[in-house]
């Protein structure tokens, strides 16, 4: 690339982002358009960025070439309101059609962007470094390798070395001839990182009062949730659970797709949460963020009582912060929400509680959860 | 300028050698051609910048680097070929591109340059434009320094929203004569001449040279001239870049960027003025270069096959190097046959119109002439024939607004010829010009748009008219129609785009 056009396609994207962050309520509602590409990088669509000009409305005829008889339309239009228009070179002269713009963004930018847009603090974590990551650097030297990697200096260095030692090295004609021996190599040394490391616990509530429409919110929720952590700590697991009046652990799949009936035993899942941090995440290692999804709904007080009898008892004193969200549904009453938010209050440490009336709540919400820096 | 060694290795130098004797003895004129070679990501990076290695900052040539190499990463499309117009001309060979493709490329761009040095649309080009696109680099990147990039890249913006509104015919008018006498000196001048009174020798023949009716219209004539010169501008002003840069309130950094973009503008409007021909002429001499001469056995297949790629017309399209080459072709038949003029024109006889052939042998010269004079208007007007719309089987589509589609209308030779002018006249955009600068005397600009048949479209209309009014700061009109009926719009100072019929 000239460097011309790599700072261009830098001032390029800015404006890129600048749009996405204009309108991120949009694209946050509407992640279930991105693509994916790779593990890390994502593609969202949006408008053709161009520059206004004086130009042609769409009521404007012109040639086109091949068969058909009058009143056929004319092949190789997509989308009649857009696309290409037809005969181009022709009509639309340098206009082009309105393309969409795909763009690329990694993981990483999109939870930059989307710190920039709500102000989200960095997390402070907390607990050991424990997690090891190994970086590979290309710092060394070996005698072997590919020749893509010959490193000719030290390749030279070396031939020349050995033609002196040897004494044929000749100054008055230094003709230096390196010899398989002599060929040096880059070569990879591993470093060895300590990172923080955390971990996700999402619950949903499954019941038969959940619908897609709910299922839709937690999955963006936890799309976004997912994009933000991981740009915060260096490899971060999630875990599902699904509950209804029993609890189980389910991969990614499941969990979003699953719907079951039946009555809602909100300990069940909490039980089951704390069960998998016993098992697997000491909290003095890990940073744990357990996120539970539900409309609110419970079986007994009883039941309540029992969660928050649990969060207080040894919950709230493993994890960083829990997380409610309560996504409102037709049938929810919405009493649990109400019921946390009695004995925690509003303002809590420890217990983020949210609620998201439909899509157009997506993006407070995400920020309740994540806005504490917890 | 980021490229690295980009000379040719001696294969590509000896091959070049062999294709320019080529073209040089077919009778093409070329300026001396520097062909580079690059890599397929830089003629991504240089295909942005429209060709050039240096170009302003800005982001659009970001998203079209974009564009280009997604396209090329993804095998979309590939940039084959590319050369500037400038004395000594660039070309650019890609380095993965096969030894046929090379060959083929350099005869296709001797034909560009041939075409650049000779077309008269061209003649006034700035021949050093690589020097002056560098210049405006460093001016505007000096400016980013100085007022800031946002500022400035902002302001580029609504300069380039305005490089369609130029003047196609300004770069062949004499320089306007800029008058150096005072107004006081000009009335008196008027007194002197006596309105328009023609000289007369001899006295006596002064009532018949100067007759009463005649001098009461010369009166008028020139009171009507008085009146023009008053307006302002006295002529509607298709230059809109240029009248703002003269007359808005602009800074002294804004008026220089201004011309800059309107410069680069006038630079590339003989491209657009004759992208059929250019690509046709092109096309036509690689073929036969390639065909006739430099084309090994083996190389036919591959020669072919980029051939048809290049020419192919998807259903519903068409594509201007094919019309472009096929008419070059269809000319040069026709006049090594002597099938034009009136007598093979009046000819009723079909089949004695199809055995047609007075062996003139005048095609090659007619169509090197062709290339010399003509623009893509003038080129399809003059050469375009009933045989040759009925072979390329060319229809005209309307938009139905109904099925929301556009739709074949008709195969007749005088509306696919009409509607092929129209999308060719002013290079496809909308004729605008400037028709007051002080209108109602509040200081305020009125636009008007020459209907043509076509409607503009609104949305745009309204962000362009907005650029207008951020650099004159006052409101501007412009007077259109929509859909038959004369329509008045404007941009008013509360940024509202109001309509009033």
């Amino acid at each position: 690339m000239i460097d011309g056009v790599k700072r261009d396609h830098a001032r390029f994207r800015q404006i890129v982002r600048g749009k996405i962050k204009q309108d991120l309520k949009k694209y946050i509602q509407h992640s279930e358009m991105f693509g994916r590409k790779g593990k890390d990088i994502v593609t969202i669509p949006m408008p053709q960025i161009d520059i206004p000009r004086f130009r042609f409305g769409s009521n404007q005829g012109g040639v086109g070439q091949g068969e058909g008889n009058p009143g056929d339309p004319v092949p190789g239009q997509g989308d009649p309101n857009g696309g290409d228009e037809p005969g181009q070179g022709q009509q639309a002269g340098n206009q082009g059609g309105e393309h969409d713009l795909e763009v690329e963004f990694t993981l990483e930018e999109l939870a930059e962007i989307l710190g920039e847009e709500l102000a989200l603090p960095k997390i402070e974590p907390r607990g050991q470094k424990t997690l090891k990551s190994k970086v590979d650097k290309y710092t060394s030297i070996a005698s072997q390798g590919p020749n893509s990697l010959r490193h000719f200096k030290r390749t030279f260095k070396e031939a020349l070395k050995r033609q002196i030692a040897t004494g044929v090295y000749n100054p008055e004609k230094p003709v230096i001839i390196p010899i398989k021996k002599d060929m040096r190599y880059r070569s990879w040394k591993s470093d060895v990182k300590h990172e923080n490391s955390a971990v996700i616990i999402y619950m949903m509530d499954v019941s038969g009062s959940m619908g897609d429409e709910q299922k839709e919110i937690v999955r963006t929720e936890a799309f976004w949730i997912n994009t933000w952590l991981k740009s915060q700590y260096k490899g971060v697991e999630a875990r599902y659970i699904i509950h209804d009046a029993t609890a189980k652990e389910v991969d990614e799949e499941t969990f979003f797709k699953t719907r079951e009936s039946g009555g809602t035993l909100i300990s069940s899942a909490y039980k089951l949460c704390e069960q998998i941090i016993n098992q697997d995440y000491p909290p003095s290692d890990w940073n744990i963020y357990p996120f539970h999804f539900s409309d609110g709904d419970n079986w007994s007080t009883e039941d309540t009582k029992l969660c928050i009898d649990l969060m207080k008892d040894s919950l709230l004193a493993k994890v960083n912060v829990f997380c409610y969200g309560q996504v409102d549904s037709r049938y929810g009453s919405g009493q649990f929400y109400k019921d946390l938010l009695e004995v925690f209050g509003p303002d809590s440490e420890q217990v983020i509680t949210s609620r998201i009336e439909n899509k157009d709540g997506i993006l407070a919400s995400i920020k309740d959860f994540l806005g504490k820096g917890k | 300028m980021g490229i690295r060694s980009t000379n040719l290795p001696p294969e590509l130098s000896k091959l070049r050698d062999e294709i320019r004797q080529y073209a040089v003895d077919y009778g093409l004129d070329c300026f001396e051609t520097v062909f580079e070679m690059v890599p397929s990501d830089a003629i991504n990076s240089l295909a942005a910048q429209e060709g050039f290695p240096v170009r302003y900052p800005h982001w659009r040539f970001g998203m079209n680097y974009d564009q280009y190499s997604k396209g090329y990463e993804w095998g979309l499309q590939k940039i084959y070929e590319m050369v500037i117009n400038t004395d000594p001309a660039y070309a650019y060979l890609m380095t993965a591109n096969s030894y046929v493709d090379q060959k083929t490329v350099m005869a296709h761009v001797y034909g560009h340059v041939d075409f650049f040095k000779n077309n008269t649309w061209f003649s006034k080009t700035n021949r050093k434009m690589l020097d002056t696109m560098a210049n405006h680099a460093v001016k505007i990147r000096r400016y980013m320094d100085q007022y800031g990039q946002d500022e400035v890249e902002g302001f580029i913006d609504l300069c380039l929203s305005l490089d369609n509104l130029i003047d196609p015919h300004l770069p062949f008018n004499e320089p306007k004569k800029v008058s150096s006498k005072t107004d006081d000196e000009k009335d008196i001048e008027n007194k002197t001449q006596d309105v328009g009174r023609l000289k007369v020798e001899r006295g006596y023949m002064e009532k018949y040279i100067n007759p009463p009716e005649f001098i009461e219209a010369q009166k008028q004539k020139l009171a009507q001239n008085q009146k023009q010169e008053k307006k302002f501008p006295n002529h509607p002003e298709r230059d809109v870049m240029l009248f703002l840069m003269e007359n808005a309130p602009l800074t002294e950094w804004q008026q220089d960027v201004l011309r800059m973009i309107r410069d680069e503008a006038y630079y590339f409007l003989p491209q657009m003025q004759t992208k059929i021909m250019n690509e046709g002429w092109a096309s036509y001499w690689h073929s036969k270069i390639m065909t006739t001469k430099a084309l090994k056995d083996s190389e036919i297949i591959d020669f072919a096959d980029h051939h048809a790629g290049v020419l192919t017309m998807q259903p519903g399209r068409i594509n201007p190097y094919k019309i472009g080459i096929e008419l070059f072709r269809d000319i040069e038949d026709r006049w090594n046959r002597g099938r034009f003029g009136k007598a093979y024109e009046e000819c009723a006889d079909m089949r004695e119109k199809q055995r047609w052939d007075k062996k003139l042998g005048l095609g090659t010269q007619k169509i090197f002439e062709v290339r010399k004079v003509c623009n893509d208007v003038t080129f399809i007007d003059e050469y375009i024939t009933p045989e040759f719309v009925d072979r390329y089987q060319l229809y005209t589509y309307e938009y139905n607004r109904r099925t929301g589609q556009h739709e074949i209308v008709d195969r007749n030779f005088d509306s696919v010829k009409e509607k092929l002018l129209s999308g060719l006249t002013n290079q496809g955009q909308p004729n605008i010009s400037i028709v007051d600068g002080n209108f109602e005397n509040k200081g305020e600009l009125l636009l008007v748009h020459r209907h043509q048949g076509v409607d503009l479209d609104m949305k745009y209309a309204r962000e362009t008219m907005r650029s207008i009014f951020l650099m004159w700061s006052r409101p501007v009109h412009i007077e259109t129609e929509v859909d038959g009926h004369k329509r008045f719009f404007t941009y008013t100072s509360s940024h509202e785009f109001v309509a009033k019929d």
